[in-house]
């Protein structure tokens, strides 16, 4: 490890160091660009040259989470003075916030669009990881008659690309009236990502030395326990780099999202661009939409990197 | 404590056979080891008795009793295996309080930390039992695992190549320890290994297996000095019995492709061993000895030093012969000897089957 270092290998390294800056640059670039322009004032947002240094405000989460409608004159005096400070950004913005006739502010359509976001791909998250680490285990451990062909089928329900199956799905979906609902929803994706579960735990678990169960059987724990006692813990790792993929997967979904859902249901991704359609874009309110929409997934990425870092080897350096 | 048989037991996976015709009689409270070679068949012995595996065909009886019926929680037995018995998320302590938590025969929190104490207490891993499993040498881990069988007090000890992964002074050690062990608790154990020399050593009795058939049963020193087949000569001792192919002619054995003779006088032992019929003739390197005056002129091959002891390897026309001799026996490599053998310890076995005269009858 702590090897002495020639100079060409110092050099190099330096070659390398640099290359992987270049590198994370080029990909943060657009990710900084969205949480920059989620912070800038509406003029700002499309200028040429692009506008770097500018004074950050809220005024785009505040559009965001609310109905305006475009002020025809500006607010007079009093209105402005005892409007609170966030309704203030809108009205210097030349809008103002939409409230119903007792004086409530009315939310606008994101919110719900997030929690939806939220209720589905953690539901179908937790079905298809759970299903999956089941069914490999099953795969991993008993003999299963035409195992290989099972294995085999259950991959290839992922071949066919998503636009192939749109349409049919759409008019079953209106004929069992599961479209717009959340219920129809987790079902395709829970469905979507099962193939992709199985196939990643049961190589988890083909790792577990069956001697750990063997033990426990031997000293008289049923396989039931001897599963969620020895075999779940083991797989963690397993369990947490599945669900992020999983996660990933549903929460990002847009083709589906978008034929299957308007109002009720809708998620995020198909929302966010839908705001461009009325009048001029607000880039900067679809950029601090997209902004939030991205905290989800770092964040439970985040909480799961300790288990991530040994898991997306796929099982290649477990000790 | 228990009494073990098995009756006729044949298992084959797919159009694997493993097992075929086996039967085994394990006396309560004996230390049976039983010897293979890898893919021999002795792990599928094992578990089949844990229950962790049923026959194709044949009955398991413990103390008995049938337990075709009873699945590897029932059968109260206890495996120890060469790696992957202990939890890596798992202390000691709670490793070893593992065996006695199971819903079936949950003992009370007191009794579990007597007996945890006791096992730590009689292995000597009292100072580990806070540690994680993963902090671990070879050597504490496999002492954890026998723990993990004696808490319980089993009827049975299965254990399935338990030193095989450790350096040779730790198996050394280990061994003694187990068989001192065994003693102590009186308890029947099933010991598989493919190492002769653990299974000279601790074994009250010995099984032989080979290709999934058992091909000889007894105490070491039966298996040692009377093998039933030359499979069994040549896997057992170290180095093992020279086995030449030759026959009788007058009472003096002939080698064929060695071209050499020595007086035999084991006639009488020798059973259907007729002139002329072809033998295979099986000394063991301890029983042949070099002495000037004696009949076969060989050449120094090889000299193996052992310390107490030399291994020679003698060269005889074109084939090779071990010797076992005193360590201050001066020999150079290519040296011209003389030898002989002791004709009492001479095995005759019949050139085409293998199986040794004595146990053709």
């Amino acid at each position: 490890m702590a090897a002495v270092q020639t100079s060409g290998e110092r050099a190099l390294n330096k070659v390398a160091i640099v290359a992987v800056l270049l590198v994370t640059i080029i990909f943060l670039a657009p990710i900084y660009w969205i949480v920059a322009t989620s912070f800038k004032p509406r003029n700002l947002a499309t200028t040429i040259p692009p506008t770097v240094m500018f004074e950050p405000t809220i005024s785009p989460f505040v559009k965001l989470f609310t109905k305006r409608s475009q002020l025809r004159s500006p607010p007079s005096a009093e209105e402005y003075a005892a409007a609170p400070w966030w309704e203030r950004v809108v009205f210097d913005g030349g809008e103002k916030i939409v409230r119903d006739g007792k004086g409530q502010v009315q939310w606008s359509g994101y919110p719900s669009r997030f929690l939806n976001s939220l209720i589905i791909a953690i539901t179908s998250t937790v079905l298809a990881v759970g299903m999956g680490t089941f069914t490999a285990y099953g795969f991993s451990r008993f003999k299963v008659k035409g195992e290989a062909d099972l294995l085999f089928f259950i991959l290839s329900t992922r071949m066919l690309p998503a636009v192939v199956v749109a349409i049919p799905m759409f008019l079953m979906y209106r004929a069992v009236g599961l479209n717009d609902t959340h219920l129809g929803l987790i079902i395709l994706y829970t469905a979507f990502n099962l193939s992709f579960s199985v196939w990643l735990m049961k190589g988890f678990m083909d790792e577990i030395p069956k001697e750990y169960e063997e033990a426990a059987l031997v000293d008289g724990y049923t396989r039931m326990e001897a599963f969620f006692k020895i075999v779940l813990p083991e797989a963690a790792t397993g369990i947490a780099a599945t669900a992020v993929f999983c996660f990933i997967t549903a929460w990002n979904e847009y083709a589906f999202a978008l034929i299957m859902t308007n109002r009720r249901a809708q998620t995020a991704p198909p929302f966010i661009p839908s705001q461009v359609g009325s009048g001029l874009p607000d880039w900067t309110v679809i950029a601090s939409g997209t902004f939030l929409f991205l905290l989800p997934v770092a964040i439970f990425t985040f909480l799961l990197r300790n288990h991530l870092l040994r898991g997306m080897s796929f099982g290649a350096i477990r000790k | 404590m228990a009494h073990i048989q098995l009756k006729n037991i044949s298992k084959t996976f797919g159009n694997h056979t493993a097992l075929t015709g086996l039967d085994l009689d394990i006396a309560d409270g004996e230390f049976f080891v039983l010897l293979g070679e890898t893919g021999a068949g002795k792990t599928t012995t094992l578990r089949l008795i844990a229950g962790l595996e049923k026959p194709s065909e044949g009955q398991v009886f413990i103390d008995g009793v049938d337990v075709a019926d009873w699945g590897a929680a029932e059968r109260d037995v206890a495996l120890v295996l060469q790696q992957y018995s202990l939890y890596p998320r798992y202390t000691v302590r709670e490793n070893l309080e593992f065996p006695l938590k199971p819903k079936i025969r949950r003992l009370p929190d007191a009794e579990i930390k007597d007996r945890v104490d006791r096992a730590a207490r009689t292995l000597r891993i009292e100072h580990l039992l806070d540690r994680k499993t993963d902090r671990l040498s070879g050597g504490e881990m496999q002492r954890v695992s026998i723990g993990r069988a004696i808490v319980r007090k089993p009827r049975v000890f299965l254990m399935d190549e338990p030193l095989s992964a450790l350096d040779a002074k730790l198996r050394e050690a280990l061994r003694t320890e187990l068989k001192n062990l065994q003693i102590q608790l009186g308890a029947t154990f099933l010991f598989v290994t493919h190492d002769q020399i653990e299974a000279m050593s601790m074994g009250d009795k010995v099984g032989v297996l080979n290709h999934g058939r058992i091909v000889q049963t007894g105490t070491p020193h039966e298996i040692y000095n009377n093998p039933r087949d030359t499979y069994v000569a040549s896997f057992v001792g170290s180095p093992p019995m020279n086995l030449i192919d030759g026959k009788l002619v007058n009472g003096r054995a002939v080698m064929a492709p060695l071209n050499f003779e020595l007086p035999f006088s084991g006639g009488a032992k020798a059973g259907g061993a007729t002139d002329g019929r072809p033998l295979v003739f099986g000394i063991r390197p301890e029983d042949v000895y070099l002495e000037s005056g004696a009949p076969v002129e060989a050449r120094v091959h090889d000299v193996e030093n052992h310390g107490v002891e030399k291994i020679l390897t003698l060269r005889v026309g074109d084939a090779t012969l071990r010797a076992t001799v005193p360590a201050r026996t001066d020999v150079a490599i290519e040296q011209a000897v003389r030898f002989a053998w002791n004709p009492d310890k001479v095995v005759l076995f019949d050139k085409g089957s293998g199986v040794s005269l004595r146990h053709a009858s």
